[in-house]
């Protein structure tokens, strides 16, 4: 028998109530039931970060996380960076810098990205290359990718002054 | 004339960027489709054997299952690579294994279930009772007697070519006054793109079609490929390959499941879906690399290379695979091997040989990185032993720029390039960045690694013909149409997966119709859209999809000025198109806007006399015969001597593409593929057992690396311009990944050079550097 | 790569967690951060039948000081290790955030849990290495009551441990503070598991090492200790002469296993290298502070 649950989660200030299979990643979830197709799938053990997402703030591997363990947690995926047209400030850098090719893996990246950002971290090349090492990228050579965390991390830290 | 060419040379935004971003790019799986059923595979379990029973029943006895698919459900249909060459044996790969498995991981059975959890529990409830039988899997092993992979093939070589013939060669490596006899090797790797593959099929009544949606680079060779698996006229296969997320290669053959989802979805009438997990992608799609090259060269006294002999092997794995053939990485190999330099006599003999180990494709580069490490390695040893500077030895070698056009030993007409100036520039570099004082610092193993290479790009029909494939690509057809706003939509038979194409071409195109690149569209990756195509591989698609592009944008452009000039009362061949307008050349008030003219021709058709077409649209076609890029790289790195690790410090490269498009992009190409090559140099490896079973079958253990361990790379251009094509632009997505594992190998022997360490394969791995560099030392403070 | 099927069920106090084990029997497992234990089901190397979730379980994130004991709730997340400053809290066991920082990759570190880490007991995890280093012992709670096990007594083999089906990690108490401590680790690429790694603690008096712990990593089934290597540097001069004799008796006391990264011979070589550089780099931050 499958093992079913009804969950609620908010999921980029909407709230969901589903009923999902306990097995059933997060991820999946979210691409599935949700629709929610820009949290991409590209090793599902953990190590390329292609999903990740952030639960409660928290950068998470949802691969790794089971969709009834968020029943009450907000949660927020690539889908929510932009507002309207205008794509956000680091979605602009990654553009500048050229920090993405064929972008399979870039939802992830932003979505590390906006965790480490959200600690304030002083600029620093050495600790965001060490950040950007926990995902994945086949394309890019990664140096777009930290030049852009670089770039946003220096002006949000100048606006908040 | 056009305009001038404003757009071309411009670091332009891309088009496909925003998509990504927001996260809205539709990759296969990110397509949905009503109720799809999930397609998961029942694999072999062991390299090699007969298969002596399989039972489905309680796999279908499963709830949520619908069908349990075996290769007599699909009359044990197959895909067969053919080279019409004397010298190759055509084997069949089965959609499904029916008798014999030939790799661990090779599918035997399709479970088709409500979802792929569903799939995945019903795959395991499959009974497959597999036979074992011997198998071979090294090049090392050759020559004895060895478990037979394909019965027509008993000695196990698919393909055995012998090229360039000469008499004079033997005598001249045998009176050479230097004489290095070598074997290079190199491991089997993966292109890992970060999508795995994935499809989705459906037939569709209407259209009585079926609609195959998958991550390809080829859309137009899944086509074929899946139409003669399933008796289809090709009309009766739409495929679609939509955002594609990395391919490399591995995505520009067909793949057997891909066709077994195809027929599943035709024979259910239900759409059926298959997205490949890492596992599968790492350990059952393709590889490729695993050469080995016994090369004899012979040198004069002044370091000039007298005479190269060569033995290539291919360990090519189980089955050629659709279209290209296991033919591909040995020809190459063969063809091109003597690179940049003036080798006055050759002669190659390369094999594919069939092994217990997944079939290989196409991989960024094909055979070239192998090559460069090779003739870069031979260079630095004969330098080493004539006491040459390595630098020198090059220079004595390289095809000058008053050799081009230089006809080369291997029969290829090299067209001119900038190989001495790139080699010349790429040093000046490492001076001004201080390597070599870093390299001279006590107590720190470090060298300098260098790589100067050509490489042959943009192959069309009549290059790709001398291979003799049964399908030979190489043209491409473009369509331009302008709509009655003034817009212009671009179709292409290439499929840009990640290499900016829609931004790119709209460049070349703008520039040809003077509009903005924001109004020109590029479609691509759907056969119903686009009328023929080869697809995006062997860095081909902005020369040759890009250049018919330009040659259609340029004849839309003379109908353009032909109407303008109708409304003008202008002669056409006096107006210039500008910023949006088309006007009188040195009359800048007479002009009408393009959206003007393009209104008329659709709306007011009957006030024109001149537009005998009715439509603005127009086709242009390109089928040059390939042209050399070239680029010279060198790394910085650092051995620690306790740990036998490897930072590479720091990399340069010098490149020449011809005319450069989009410098961001270009940039971009030349990072990611050197990220690859230092990848495949220092990190990954797909290691099997003597039995043939995969120890590398997660990214825990294929070692795709981070941004941890890539450094930055700094791009610097040479540009010159190729007259063979439309835009003057040299095909330029593969030699980042070519140049950098010779440098890195090449840095390493450097940083070695106390300890004559001579290394000749990649991977090079801690372990090995470690014993190498000898005893453990702790950090400088404790010294 | 989907899990097979299990049953899911979240608990809120450890005595409903003990409850749930005890309902569903040895093939249920606990997921806490699930960062090793969800791959495995994905892969399906782990197929659990039932899942008891300790994530709602409030009350067991926390990094306390009593006496010499540092005692950490099992839930507390690597990361909040890593960022916690706490000088009060840290005092001789301050190798424990620097040591965290090596643990997998930030997004691991904020998921991944101290308790979960030692339930797991891979030999190269820094949590059981760090438990191994400071006398540590498991506090685990089952439907007998709580106990407390000493860390030699805890890890029993490759990936398994003392505790019963039944019983929870609640709690790791870090014992014998020490004014130096360093864990030094190599892995071929940044976050992964280390090939090899060494960790050792001591205190320094009148220019002498004294009280000292070495441990070694990715050597044997089980985190072990250089006993001899540490009987060797036990009142010798803080000198590199006493590390790096020491070092190769650590290097020569184990007998690695073989794997893709190398053969037991470059273990053993790394450990040397590894423990000399602790060394360093203990008495370079015990110096800073």
């Amino acid at each position: 028998m499958k093992d079913q649950h009804l969950v609620t989660m908010r999921v980029n200030g909407r709230e969901h109530e589903l009923v999902i299979e306990s097995r059933k990643t997060l991820a999946d979830v979210l691409r599935q039931d949700l629709g929610l197709t820009g949290t991409h799938l590209g090793c599902e053990h953990g190590i390329c970060g292609a999903c990740t997402v952030l639960m409660d703030g928290e950068p998470i591997r949802a691969c790794l996380v089971f969709g009834v363990q968020a029943d009450g947690r907000e949660l927020r995926t690539v889908e929510s960076l932009a507002d309207g047209d205008e794509l956000n400030d680091l979605q602009q850098a990654f553009s500048k810098h050229h920090g993405l090719q064929c972008g399979f893996c870039t939802p992830g990246f932003l979505m590390l990205g906006e965790a480490y950002l959200s600690t304030n971290p002083e600029p620093d090349r050495d600790e965001v290359r060490e950040v950007v090492s926990a995902n994945l990228c086949r394309c890019t050579g990664y140096q777009g990718i930290v030049d852009a965390v670089c770039e946003v991390a220096e002006k949000r830290k100048v606006s908040r002054g | 004339m056009t305009t001038a060419a404003t757009w071309v040379g411009n670091r332009l935004p891309r088009r496909e960027d925003p998509r990504m971003l927001r996260g809205t790019g539709r990759f296969t799986d990110d397509i949905s489709s009503g109720h799809a059923l999930h397609a998961a595979f029942v694999r072999s379990p062991m390299a090699s054997g007969r298969i002596v029973g399989v039972d489905v029943s309680a796999a279908l006895d499963m709830s949520g299952v619908v069908a349990v698919l075996t290769s007599a459900d699909l009359d044990d249909a197959g895909l067969r690579a053919v080279l019409e060459r004397p010298e190759f044996i055509a084997t069949t790969m089965p959609l499904l294994a029916h008798d014999r498995v030939r790799y661990a991981g090779e599918p035997v059975v399709v479970v088709i279930a409500e979802s792929r959890y569903l799939a995945e529990d019903a795959a395991e409830a499959v009974e497959v009772d597999v036979e074992e039988m011997p198998a071979v899997t090294s090049l090392s092993e050759l020559g004895g007697e060895l478990p037979v992979v394909h019965e027509e093939a008993p000695d196990g070589v698919l393909v055995d070519l012998q090229m360039f013939q000469d008499d004079m060669l033997e005598s001249a490596l045998e009176e050479a006054p230097l004489l290095l006899e070598r074997t290079f090797q190199s491991g089997r790797v993966h292109a890992a793109p970060m999508e795995s593959r994935a499809c989705l099929a459906e037939w569709v009544d209407r259209d009585e079609q079926l609609v195959l949606t998958l991550s390809t680079q080829v859309p137009h060779q899944v086509r074929t490929g899946v139409a003669q698996a399933l008796d289809l006229p090709e009309r009766a296969v739409r495929v679609i390959s939509p955002d594609v997320g990395g391919g490399f290669g591995l995505k520009c053959v067909v793949g057997r499941e891909e066709v077994v989802v195809a027929a599943a979805a035709k024979r259910l009438r239900q759409p059926v879906r298959w997205s490949e997990d890492r596992q599968e992608n790492l350990t059952a799609s393709f590889h490729g690399r695993e050469q080995e090259y016994r090369v004899r060269a012979g040198f004069d006294e002044a370091g000039r290379i007298i005479g190269l002999d060569a033995d290539i092997r291919c360990n090519i794995g189980a089955y050629s695979a659709f279209p290209f053939s296991c033919g591909v990485e040995p020809l190459m190999a063969a063809t091109e091997l003597p690179g940049v330099y003036k080798v006055p006599r050759y002669a190659a003999r390369a094999r594919g040989f069939a092994t217990n180990k997944p079939p290989t494709a196409p991989y960024r580069g094909v055979s070239r990185p192998q090559i460069v490490m090779v003739m870069e390695g031979l260079m630095e040893e004969a330098a080493a032993r004539l006491g040459l500077d390595r630098v020198e030895i090059r220079r004595r070698n390289t095809i000058a720029t008053e050799d081009f056009p230089y006809l080369g030993a291997n029969g290829i007409t090299y067209e001119p390039g900038s190989y001495i100036e790139a080699l010349e520039m790429c040093v000046e570099e490492t001076r001004k960045h201080g390597w070599w004082e870093s390299r001279a610092e006590e107590g720190k193993i470090r060298g300098i690694g260098l790589a100067n290479f050509s490489e042959r790009t943009a192959y069309g029909t009549a290059t790709m013909g001398m291979r003799k494939m049964a399908m030979t690509p190489g043209f491409e057809v473009a369509h331009v149409k302008m709509d009655a706003s003034g817009d212009v939509v671009v179709t292409s038979g290439t499929c840009g997966h990640g290499q900016g194409h829609e931004t790119t071409f709209a460049q070349l195109v703008a520039d040809r119709l003077g509009i903005h690149p924001g109004r020109i569209k590029l479609r691509q990756g759907d056969t119903d859209l686009t009328s023929f195509g080869w697809g995006t591989f062997g860095s081909r698609s902005l020369v040759i999809g890009g250049g018919s592009a330009a040659v259609a944008a340029r004849r839309l452009a003379d109908k353009i000025r032909t109407i303008a000039a109708e409304m003008l009362e202008a002669d056409a061949a006096d107006i210039e198109l500008i910023e949006g307008h088309a006007q009188v050349s040195g009359a800048p008030d007479a002009r009408v806007s393009i959206d003007d003219v393009a209104a008329n021709v659709h709306f007011r058709a009957h006030t024109l006399t001149s537009n005998e077409e009715q439509l603005l649209e127009a086709r242009g076609t390109a089928d040059p015969s390939g042209m050399f890029s070239n680029a010279c790289h060198a790394a910085l790195v650092e051995i620690d001597p306790g740990t036998g690790g490897v930072e590479v410090c720091d990399y340069i490269v010098v490149e020449d593409c011809g005319v450069v498009v989009n410098p961001m992009i270009v940039d971009g190409q030349v990072r990611g593929g050197v990220a690859q090559g230092i990848a495949s140099a220092l990190f990954e490896e797909l290691v099997y057992s003597p039995d043939g079973q995969p120890m590398a079958g997660t990214f825990m253990d294929y070692l795709v690396p981070t941004a941890s361990e890539i450094p930055q790379i700094a791009v610097h251009h040479l540009e010159t311009p190729c007259d063979l094509t439309e835009t003057g632009s040299k095909g330029m997505g593969e030699g980042g990944t070519i140049g950098a594992p010779a440098t890195i190998l090449s840095a390493l022997n450097d940083a070695l050079r106390d300890h004559r360490a001579g290394l000749r394969h990649v991977p090079v791995a801690p372990a090995e550097l470690k014993r190498l560099v000898g005893v453990p030392t702790a950090t400088q403070e404790d010294a | 790569m989907k899990p097979a099927s299990f049953e899911y069920h979240r608990a809120h106090d450890v005595a409903e967690v003990v409850e749930l084990l005890v309902e569903l029997g040895d093939d249920a497992k606990i997921i806490a951060g699930g960062q090793s234990l969800a791959p495995m089901m994905n892969f399906r190397l782990a197929r659990p039948s039932a899942l008891v979730d300790v994530n709602p379980v409030s009350g067991l994130d926390y990094i306390r000081r009593e006496g010499d004991l540092l005692r950490i709730g099992a839930m507390t997340r690597h990361r909040d290790v890593e960022i916690s400053r706490d000088p009060e809290v840290h005092d001789g066991f301050a190798v424990l955030p620097r040591a965290a920082r090596w643990i997998g990759h930030y997004p691991i570190r904020c998921r991944g849990t101290v308790g979960g880490s030692m339930a797991h007991s891979d030999p190269t995890a820094e949590w059981c290495l760090l438990a191994l280093l400071h006398d540590a012992s498991v506090v685990v709670q089952g439907p007998r009551g709580q106990r407390t096990v000493p860390v030699a007594e805890w890890f029993t083999g490759f990936l398994t441990t003392s505790g019963e089906y039944d019983e929870m990690v609640v709690e790791t108490q870090f014992a014998r503070p020490r004014a130096y401590g360093a864990l030094t680790e190599y892995a071929r690429r940044r976050g992964d598991f280390a090939i090899s790694a060494v960790g050792v603690a001591f205190d320094k008096v009148d220019n002498r090492l004294t009280d000292v712990s070495v441990v070694l990593g990715g050597v044997a089934g089980v985190p072990v200790r250089a006993t001899e290597a540490e009987a060797m540097l036990e009142g010798s001069p803080a000198t590199p002469e006493t590390w790096v004799a020491a070092s190769r008796n650590a290097a020569a006391s184990v007998n690695p296993p073989s794997d893709l990264n190398g053969d037991g011979d470059y273990r053993r070589q790394l450990v040397e290298t590894l423990m000399q550089r602790a060394f360093v780099e203990a008495l370079a931050e015990g110096a800073r502070r």
